[in-house]
């Protein structure tokens, strides 16, 4: 369909767009890559009366060396994220994670930071940047300021940035000496997870020395796995060990029911998955 | 003079790429919303948010005011000019045709119904208006399910019909007697095997959404529509307003895709015609993809209530089936007819003595259904063969081996079945023998033992379909005794330019089949021309105006014979002028390698089909009695139906802890008869058995039980694409169509029909160690995983 009528401006600057959405209040929205925007206004299941473009903001483009960590502009799209050279060196879990999303055309134009604002609970990336311990760089009405992942996202489709404010870039440490993995589950190529699992884990002589796993869409938000985390570490690198610690994917989740997936059946897939997530990342 | 009847050495046979596709694939073309006329007013349609309701007012005065309307109206305010929707295959004398109001009157009947209707000058203003229509509903009863509807004290979908029953239909051997009783072969039975399966609900998804632009001017009216059946629109069109047919002309332009959806006269044609009319202007409706979904009629939705006996040994001795099938809230053209065209089929290739089919047509407040490629015949097929194998489970013995013990043998040819048809032909071993060579049935049995054997969490499941159909509709004769209102025939008409260029007008109306292509190749070799001298028009009922239209893998069986039959007309128009030039006696003259040439005198002179149109062009010295013109036409009304089949075997792996399918092979071999075009015959295989297999593990359409559609966009209604798909090898077997100058027997359903069951036999004996018996399609990953469950809780073997 026809989205309703709307007024439209390309942000110059940053600091243009936040005017832009401050004058227009509840009624403004950022439009980023438009993939997950548009779809709802075309539906005429939203119908903001202000959209505030950042597509003319190359400095909110590219992934850029910040020492321990990268900082990946808010526009940066998918496809650019899945063959930078220093998201494969850095943080290929990212990599990973963005050539799941929908299909070419979609990760031509979709965004990093879109994604991460979304907060889709089925979308690939909050979990991802959950598991990675990524801090959101915020600026709004009342300035700059950082928001880790584990603050960011904080219920369905509701993140911490407020009327005004537009996340610039991301910032994501780098990780050394670890191996990752992100498995997805999903019945058609260009869908979302029905159930997806972020896994990085650090080995040590044949034992996992630290582990971090976030689960996509188990709940409302993405959802840090800390009961795996702890059995994981110290654990021997072996498939029993693994499987064992996989079976607390559950502690912490609330999977949802919709019209993908009820909530038993992610129950029945969150331990299977985070398994084998941590055994392709780990190499067990 | 002879017409040599050779397999032509020349273009027939032949990968032709095809001469339609650059306009198609690049849009550059007429598809119908990229028409513009001068003046041309948008139209929106308010469907109805409501499963079931009377309505009880409708206040249109805001949308009135709105910028950029030109008016609004709803069906009360055009009930003098839309008339009513047709319905044109009553299956029985009884069968209930409710009134069918293309905009409603006073009572919505499934969600998306029109409603009410906005006349703007740009679309974007009329949809717009569309949010200022307030209407007032009074909600009532939904009835969703078939066997609820049917229960005593249903709410009525129809109040005046007093039932939700739309017709029951009823063909039993015995009675026929073209076979026996299955209630005794049931009595006697050794093994009796009985099976409910689901035909889920489908919706055709095709690429192009509908669009219709009408045209008044004078009295007479033009319609551009995106449709697979422009003549018989322009008839219903007449019949259905009153409007008379001869000022009446209908164009199906370029058409992209159909699938049987498109095989319709629909409420938004009737309510544009109505508009254009009432406006006296040009208007354009242009449906969004939310809109088809929820409204284009959906196909299948059938429950099948099978039931197979057998001897011990294997030897099947009755089939019956009983069927409820769903018509929604209204009825589509043909829809009663849609599993009638299936009633012939539970039989398949097998030698059932005795055979029983009922079928009972229910109104439930859903969107109608109607065709969807194979229409009947998937469901048919789906279920004989999923039922095979539930036999083969119960007798222990292979599936292959259980179909060899019963199908027909290529000696025994023509057979005649016991639901009354006569098979032309067919060698079942022989694809069947190709097929397993090209699947290595073996080998995958031996690693599907080691995978049980050692507990493999991805189990592997093998799955057969040994299929056979009717296609070429339709022998006119069998459509009236089956109540259809129309023929089958089809008709072609040839006009050879004086520089001996070809213009072919054809009755069939291509959606992107390729008969463009495939009919040049033909003319090529009939007539001696080029391939790339023919051009091929179809679709516009004032250039052909004859025709019957394409679906039922119809169009190259039937309307490729009147081609024939055409160009041999053109032949014989040729040969008195051909031997006027070579001074000879015409019946001297052969017709041979694309020339006149005197009999048995090899490197004489000769003369084409070109020279014989410049000398009818200039007639400035014909003999007497030769007419000016070479075009000649012909139509044809085939005495059966033709029969293809084939075997497709699918592998696939099933991940018992979630219950992931993956097709991991899948072999085709088809027997289509003669192949005009291989390329074009290996895509209607690849997209057909695309779609059967998106039937067995993707697609479902669903309804709350509000009765909302709840899979209204591609994120819920999951098609697949190619990257879902597996590799899909391909072989034929050929075995002519006997009495048919092509010997071709048709190819665009085959695929569709003979997948779905290959592909859920393979999960269903991937999982029979569980326990597991049957899965309910789309074979979704939860639903597998649900499956295996409830095997397990039931006392399954388990793992
Ligand atoms: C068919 C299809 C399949 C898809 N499949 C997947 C999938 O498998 N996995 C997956 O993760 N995603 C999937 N997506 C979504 C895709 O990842 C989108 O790119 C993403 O969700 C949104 O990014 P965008 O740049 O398009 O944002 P937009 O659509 O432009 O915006 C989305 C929302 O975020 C806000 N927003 C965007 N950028 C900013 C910013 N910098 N600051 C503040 N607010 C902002 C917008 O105001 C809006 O509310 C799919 C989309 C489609 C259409």
């Amino acid at each position: 369909m026809i989205p309703a009528a709307f007024d439209y401006t390309k942000a110059a600057s940053v600091e243009d767009a936040v005017t832009a959405l401050a004058a227009a209040g509840d009624d403004g929205k950022v439009l980023a890559g438009g993939q997950s925007l548009l779809p709802m206004l075309r539906l005429r299941l939203a119908a903001p009366a202000m959209l505030v473009d950042l597509g003319g903001l190359a400095e909110l483009r590219g992934v850029h060396d910040d020492g321990d960590a990268l900082r990946i502009g808010a526009m940066t799209t998918h496809d650019e994220v899945m063959r930078d050279p220093l998201v494969h060196e850095h943080a290929p879990l990212i990599a990973q994670a963005a050539e799941t999303v929908g299909d070419r055309q979609i990760r031509h134009l979709g965004t990093f930071g879109g994604s991460l604002a979304h907060a889709d609970p089925a979308g690939d990336l909050p979990g991802v940047a959950l598991a990675l311990d990524a801090v959101m760089s915020v600026v709004g009405p009342s300035g700059v300021r950082d928001v880790p992942a584990s603050d960011f996202f904080v219920d369905y489709f509701t993140t911490a940035l407020g009327p005004g404010d537009v996340l610039v870039s991301v910032r994501v440490p780098k990780l050394t000496g670890w191996s990752t993995h992100y498995e997805k589950f999903h019945q058609l190529a260009q869908s979302w997870s029905v159930v997806g699992v972020a896994a990085a884990v650090r080995r040590s002589n044949g034992s996992i020395a630290e582990a971090r796993v976030a689960l996509t869409n188990m709940g409302v938000t993405p959802v840090r796995a800390r009961g795996v985390e702890e059995a994981l570490t110290g654990a021997p690198a072996t498939a029993d060990a693994v499987a064992d610690a996989a079976a607390r994917a559950l502690e912490g989740a609330s999977p949802l029911t919709d019209g993908t997936a009820s909530a038993e059946y992610r129950t029945q897939l969150a331990p299977v998955l985070t398994r084998r997530a941590v055994m392709a990342a780990g190499g067990v | 003079m002879t017409v040599t009847e050779q397999r032509p050495s020349g273009e027939v046979g032949r990968d032709r790429r095809r001469k339609e596709d650059a306009r198609l694939i690049t849009g550059r073309t007429s598809w119908t919303d990229n028409l513009s006329l001068p003046g041309m007013l948008h139209l929106a349609i308010l469907r109805s948010p409501m499963a079931h309701a009377r309505i009880t007012g409708i206040d249109v005065t805001a949308a009135r005011g709105a910028p950029g309307v030109v008016d609004v109206f709803t069906g009360p305010d055009i009930a003098d000019l839309q008339g009513a929707m047709p319905c044109i295959w009553p299956v029985t004398e009884d069968t209930v045709l409710p009134v069918y109001p293309p905009l409603a009157l006073d009572e919505v009947r499934h969600a998306g119904e029109p409603v009410a209707v906005v006349a703007a000058r740009d679309r974007a203003s009329a949809l717009d208006a569309l949010e200022l229509i307030e209407v007032g509903y009074e909600p009532l009863p939904v009835v969703l399910d078939m066997e609820a509807a049917l229960a005593d004290g249903a709410p009525l979908v129809h109040e005046a019909a007093g039932t939700n029953r739309c017709y029951t239909w009823i063909l039993d051997s015995a009675q026929a007697g073209t076979g026996g009783d299955v209630a005794r072969a049931e009595a006697e039975a050794e093994v009796v095997v009985r099976r409910r399966f689901i035909q889920q609900r489908l919706i055709p998804a095709f690429m192009e959404p509908r669009s219709t632009v009408v045209d008044p001017t004078g009295d007479q009216i033009t319609m551009w529509s995106s449709t697979q059946v422009p003549h018989v629109l322009r008839i219903l069109l007449s019949l259905g307003t009153g409007m008379p047919e001869h000022k009446i002309r209908v164009i199906a332009p370029d058409v992209g895709g159909g699938f049987g959806g498109k095989l319709e006269v629909t409420p938004e044609e009737f309510i544009a015609f109505a508009a254009a009319r009432r406006l006296h202007k040009p208007v354009k409706f242009t449906e969004s993809r939310s809109e088809a979904m929820l409204s284009a009629h959906h196909g299948r939705d059938q429950v099948q209530d099978i039931t197979v006996t057998a001897r011990r040994d294997g030897t099947v001795t009755g089939m019956s089936a009983k069927l409820l099938a769903n018509m929604g809230g209204y009825l589509g053209i043909i829809a009663p007819g849609i599993p009638i065209l299936g009633a012939f089929m539970y039989g398949g290739i097998y030698k059932f003595p005795a055979y029983r089919f009922e079928c009972t047509g229910v109104f439930t407040t859903t969107t109608k259904t109607d065709a969807y490629r194979g229409a009947g015949r998937p469901e048919a097929t789906f279920a004989l063969e999923r039922i095979m194998d539930e036999l083969a489970a119960e007798l222990d013995m292979d599936p292959l081996e259980l179909r060899r013990r019963n199908w027909i043998d290529s000696s025994e040819f023509p057979f005649t079945t016991a639901a009354g048809l006569t098979y032309d032909s067919g060698d079942y071993a022989a694809a069947t023998a190709r097929a397993t060579e090209l699947f290595g049935y073996d080998a995958l049995r031996q690693e599907q033992a080691a995978r049980r054997a050692s507990g493999d969490p991805v189990q592997l499941g093998i799955g057969v379909s040994t299929y056979t159909e009717m296609c070429g509709l339709a022998p006119s004769r069998v459509l009236g005794q089956l109540r259809y209102a129309a023929g089958g025939w089809e008709s072609a008409a040839v006009r050879v330019l004086p520089t001996g260029k070809v213009e072919v007008v054809t009755g069939t109306s291509p959606h992107g089949q390729g008969h463009e292509t495939a009919w040049s190749q033909i003319v090529a070799d009939q007539l001696g021309v080029g391939f790339d001298d023919v051009e091929v028009l179809h679709g516009d009922t004032r250039t052909s105006h004859k025709g019957l239209d394409t679906y039922g893998s119809r169009s190259l069986a039937v309307g490729g014979i009147a081609l024939v039959n055409a160009c041999q007309r053109v032949v014989e128009k040729a040969l008195p002028v051909a031997a006027h030039l070579l001074e000879a006696d015409p019946a001297d003259l052969e017709f041979a390698e694309g020339a006149f040439r005197v009999k048995g005198a090899p490197g004489a002179a000769t003369k084409t089909m070109a020279d014989c149109a410049f000398a009818v062009f200039q007639s400035h010295d014909l003999p007497d009695g030769v007419e000016s013109t070479l075009d000649a036409d012909a139509t044809y009304d085939p005495e059966n139906f033709s029969y293809p089949h084939g075997t497709h075997l699918c592998a696939v792996e099933v991940d018992t802890e979630t219950g992931m399918v993956k097709v991991r092979s899948y072999v085709a071999v088809d027997d289509v008869g003669r192949v005009i075009n291989p390329l074009i015959v290996e895509g209607q295989v690849h997209g057909g058995v695309a779609q059967g297999i998106a039937q067995a593990l993707f697609e479902e359409a669903r309804y709350d039980e509000d009765g909302n559609l709840t899979t209204g966009t591609f994120v819920e209604y999951t098609i697949p694409s190619s990257a879902d798909l597996p590799d899909i090898v391909t072989d034929r077997t050929e075995t002519p169509a006997p009495g048919h100058p092509l010997g071709a027997k048709g190819v665009g359903e085959a695929g569709t029909i003979a997948s779905t069951p290959a592909v859920v036999n393979a999960v269903v004996d991937a999982l029979r160690p569980m326990g597991v018996t049957d899965v309910r399609m789309p074979c979704t990953p939860e639903r597998v995983w649900s499956t295996i469950v409830a095997a397990r809780a039931a006392g399954g073997e388990g793992r």
